[in-house]
């Protein structure tokens, strides 16, 4: 067996609202939504749709000016109902009435044996028509990959340990064959290994006979599921590197496109957090209108709604769609009241990575706790020194690469690592600054930059 | 509570963009944020929820490790007052009220005059009231002799804002410990109010006992180098038996700044920094360590009886456990990489005792070291940050 990585960095969140690993049906949303912002790198989003025509679970609705062949679908079928701009014209949504049955666009079928003996052109035609190219992610940068690219190695981080994460063995199961499917259509891409990293702590049934692929082991507390932590500790990525990295559920989903021939965006999502009644999963498919899924289960009013997880996530609200690549909504509560002495008082109930004054969660770290929006302080200059070394298990100075970033010193960011991370691998760094710093958003800025240089 | 969110309410429309007072708007927010944990929520994207621990509350632990200095001072600066005109008997309530009256009035001064500055700035550069001075308004104090004029504090405070902070940007820019430079200014403007013999020990209107003499071990030292007579004998005939003994120096139980003077304060200090995690231990650690090697040193090469004072003697006296503790972890002014931590905190520690030996002009080195390496630490930092992009580099190219 591979040897584990264990990770000694890092922070959990224990937060109240994991979700029951139980599937609650529900009455599919009406509306779906295609948003071009969840991926990342793109040039300008071109529509091939407009209102009012129909669409079928896989049919194309935008392309991107960048790269012309690959084209984002629609998860469900129906009408166009509404194509919601912003400014300079920019698409934010293209929403879906769905018809409720899912009528699939027909892409060419292979049996199991042919996918074992596909061609890469093959491959990378039916990838890129169906939609499912986009999930695919270059690193350096964390951007939609490039399919005339071949990476040396992908990477698929086989478990989420973020705050209140959806247990990745539960919202595959049943899918250990269109995964290896999908494994063998990747391996044709790809010039190297593809890694599939794996929680050392216990490892499901789904991954533990995936063949074709290099396992890793990795323990310790978040961020170790995520993938850019990973590829640090396997092979790290330099300028000239380019790996890619793809979520175990868009595995899946290539295997069934092939096997089956058509774009399956259906998918398990956790609802979870503290304002949820009943934190279970339900079954609906990606780009989802918010407003079914939590139906009667939400307890109060002012809550926010998030797609994603509270480090990464999108507050998107009530009638908000569920990001492509989120497999979880939290729901918690808005902390927009003032507290008196907030700042002083002592409290068991606030949750802090730091020791720092009357913050005594550090007695019991493992007591789930209410978090609520509130960003406890208001911004200031970076003034403490140490804490994000502290909680980033990484061989990377992030007080530096912030600071080169902010300075727009390119060189620095470059030497100090900026291809290594993307937004989710500093979002603990974003949670315990005490100066209350956006540093996912400094980040993406970084990363902008040097893309552009 | 309501009461006081109210009032907040009704002066909130004087103070808005457009209204007749908008210029006094950070000043507004300011003082509600210190009642009130603002009601700010995190943006719609990257992290939706936020630590509990903000700045303010980082420097309200600094504040509460300071406390047992700031009290053990009081009552030292009342007890070396009786000590000095010969009151036996005192109680220990009449000597902390005396150390009290001498030391609040420095303290308010400080504050108000500190706060003063920041307002002021606030109000013309438009940024918020940042939590800074909070640590250095308690910390000028603290490094005074309590004799200081009051004006003269006010003088340094001044200074020290305004030239070590503000111009280059307010907490989080400046280059030189703010506290340190408020001190030094009054150290090279008016040498005689805070160095020499006679200003460590509050005598007020009244007649020191025969044979006082209100020097510190550390003019001992000097002194006895320049006379070339034995420094351990010479301790030994001060005019108050055991004065200078180890634990009593230990214990703090000496004439010296308000704050500086007890190695055991400072170090229940130093535990609450470090266990908080507010301060670094390698700071603290290596100061020590590099101030006994330097003493160690000394002692080899020898050749008066002030470099031979054994080299834990130096760990006790002067201000170098108040420097380290609170001075030197300053997070703005130190140096920011771990490896930096401990060069710049060692260099400090064998500067400090460098200065205390080998330059007759300043007694006490600890001062001067550390904003000798506040301005070295930024030079540190980078040699450690470009060891760190070397090894990434060959790494990647593996």
């Amino acid at each position: 067996m591979p040897q584990t990585v264990h990770l000694n960095k890092g922070f959990n969140l224990p937060l109240i609202g994991k979700a029951h690993l139980e599937e609650h049906k529900i009455k599919q949303p009406d509306s779906f939504a295609v948003k071009p912002s969840n991926f990342k790198g793109l040039v300008q989003p071109k529509l091939l749709v407009s209102v009012g025509e129909n669409v079928k679970s896989g049919s194309p609705l935008f392309y991107d000016k960048g790269s012309e062949d690959v084209l984002f679908v629609s998860p469900v079928s129906g009408e166009i109902t509404e194509i919601i701009r912003g400014e300079r014209r920019k698409i934010i949504e293209i929403r879906i009435l769905s018809d409720k049955k899912i009528e699939y666009e027909d892409f060419k079928k292979y049996s199991k044996a042919e996918i074992y003996n596909i061609t890469k052109a093959q491959a990378l035609a039916t990838l890129t028509s169906s939609g499912i190219w986009p999930s695919i992610i270059q690193r350096p940068f964390g951007v939609v990959a490039n399919p005339l690219d071949e990476p040396s190695a992908i990477y698929i981080s086989a478990f989420d340990s973020s705050p209140c994460a959806p247990d990745m063995a539960y919202i595959m199961r049943g899918k250990e064959e269109v995964f290896q499917l999908g494994i063998e259509v990747l391996n044709k891409l790809v010039n190297g290994n593809i890694h599939l990293n794996l929680d050392s702590t216990e490892i499901p049934s789904v991954f533990s006979g995936i063949e074709h692929v290099e396992t890793h082991k990795f323990s310790g507390p978040h961020p170790a599921g995520n993938v850019g932590v990973q590829i640090h500790h396997i092979k790290p990525i330099g300028k000239n590197d380019k790996v890619w990295t793809i979520d175990p559920l868009s595995v899946a989903r290539i295997g069934t496109l092939f096997f089956e021939g058509i774009y399956d965006a259906s998918k398990v999502v956790a609802i979870t957090g503290s304002e949820v009644i009943h934190p279970h999963y339900v079954k609906t498919y990606s780009g989802a209108c918010l407003d079914k899924l939590l139906e009667d289960n939400v307890t109060d009013t002012n809550v926010r709604y998030i797609s994603g997880n509270v480090l990464t996530g999108e507050n998107v609200g009530v009638r908000g769609y569920l990001g492509h690549f989120d497999n979880q909504v939290s729901v918690i509560p808005e902390g927009d009241k003032e507290e008196f002495l907030g700042w002083m008082l002592p409290s068991f109930k606030k949750l802090s990575f730091h020791r720092a004054f009357g913050l005594l969660s550090f007695l019991n770290p493992k007591k789930e706790k209410v978090l609520d929006t509130n960003t406890n302080g208001e911004q200031r200059n970076f003034t403490i020194s140490g804490t994000f070394e502290k909680i980033l298990p990484m061989d990377i100075l992030p007080t530096y690469l912030f600071k080169s970033i902010i300075s727009n010193d390119y060189d620095e960011m470059e030497a100090l690592g900026i291809y290594e991370v993307i937004e989710e691998d500093v979002a603990l760094c974003e949670y315990i600054d005490v100066s209350k710093n956006d540093i996912q958003a400094i980040l993406r800025k970084g990363i902008e930059l040097i893309r552009n240089s | 509570m309501k009461l006081l969110q109210n009032l907040f309410d009704s002066i909130k429309p004087h103070v808005e963009k457009g209204a007749k007072y908008e210029k006094l708007h950070t000043l507004y927010e300011g003082h509600r944020t210190i009642f009130f944990k603002p009601s700010i929520t995190t943006g719609p994207k990257g992290v939706q929820v936020k630590d509990a621990a903000d700045l303010k509350r980082v420097m309200f632990t600094v504040i509460i490790a300071l406390i047992p200095c700031l009290l053990f001072g009081m009552w030292n600066v009342g007890h070396q007052h009786f000590l000095a005109v010969g009151v036996v008997d005192a109680t220990f309530l009449s000597k902390f009220l005396l150390g009290a009256g001498q030391v609040l009035p420095i303290l308010i001064v400080s504050y108000g005059v500190g706060l003063g500055v920041e307002f002021t700035f606030c109000v013309i550069r438009n940024h918020p009231i940042e939590e800074g001075f909070l640590v250095t308004g308690i910390l000028i104090p603290l490094v005074m002799p309590a004799t200081i004029p009051l004006w003269q504090v006010a003088l340094a405070t001044v200074f020290g804002v305004v030239i070590a902070k503000e111009v280059f940007g307010g907490t989080g820019m400046n280059i030189l410990n703010v506290a340190l430079t408020s001190r030094a200014f009054l150290y090279f403007a008016y040498p005689s109010q805070i160095s020499g013999d006679m200003v460590w020990t509050y005598l007020g209107d009244q007649v020191a006992v025969d044979g006082f003499s209100g020097a510190t071990l550390l003019s001992y030292g000097a002194t006895a180098a320049a006379n070339g007579t034995e420094m351990m004998l010479d301790l030994g005939t001060h005019w108050y038996a055991g004065m200078f003994d180890f634990w009593n120096l230990f214990f703090g139980v000496i004439p010296g700044s308000i704050g500086e003077t007890s190695v055991l304060m400072c170090l229940i200090g130093a535990i609450i920094l470090v266990f908080t995690g507010v301060g670094s231990w390698k700071i603290i650690l290596s100061v020590f360590g590099g101030a006994w090697v330097m003493g160690i040193i000394y002692n080899l090469v020898g050749t008066n009886s002030f470099m031979l004072m054994p080299a834990h003697y130096h760990l006790v006296v002067g201000g170098l456990a108040f420097g380290a503790v609170f001075m030197a972890t300053d997070p703005v002014s130190a140096a920011q990489t771990e490896i930096g931590k401990w060069i710049y905190g060692f260099m400090i520690g064998v500067l400090t005792v460098i200065i205390r030996i080998s330059n007759p002009a300043y007694p006490e080195g600890i001062m001067l070291a550390i904003l000798f390496m506040n301005v070295f630490a930024p030079l540190i930092d980078y040699y450690v940050v470009e060891a760190h992009k070397k090894r990434r580099l060959k790494r990647a190219t593996i």
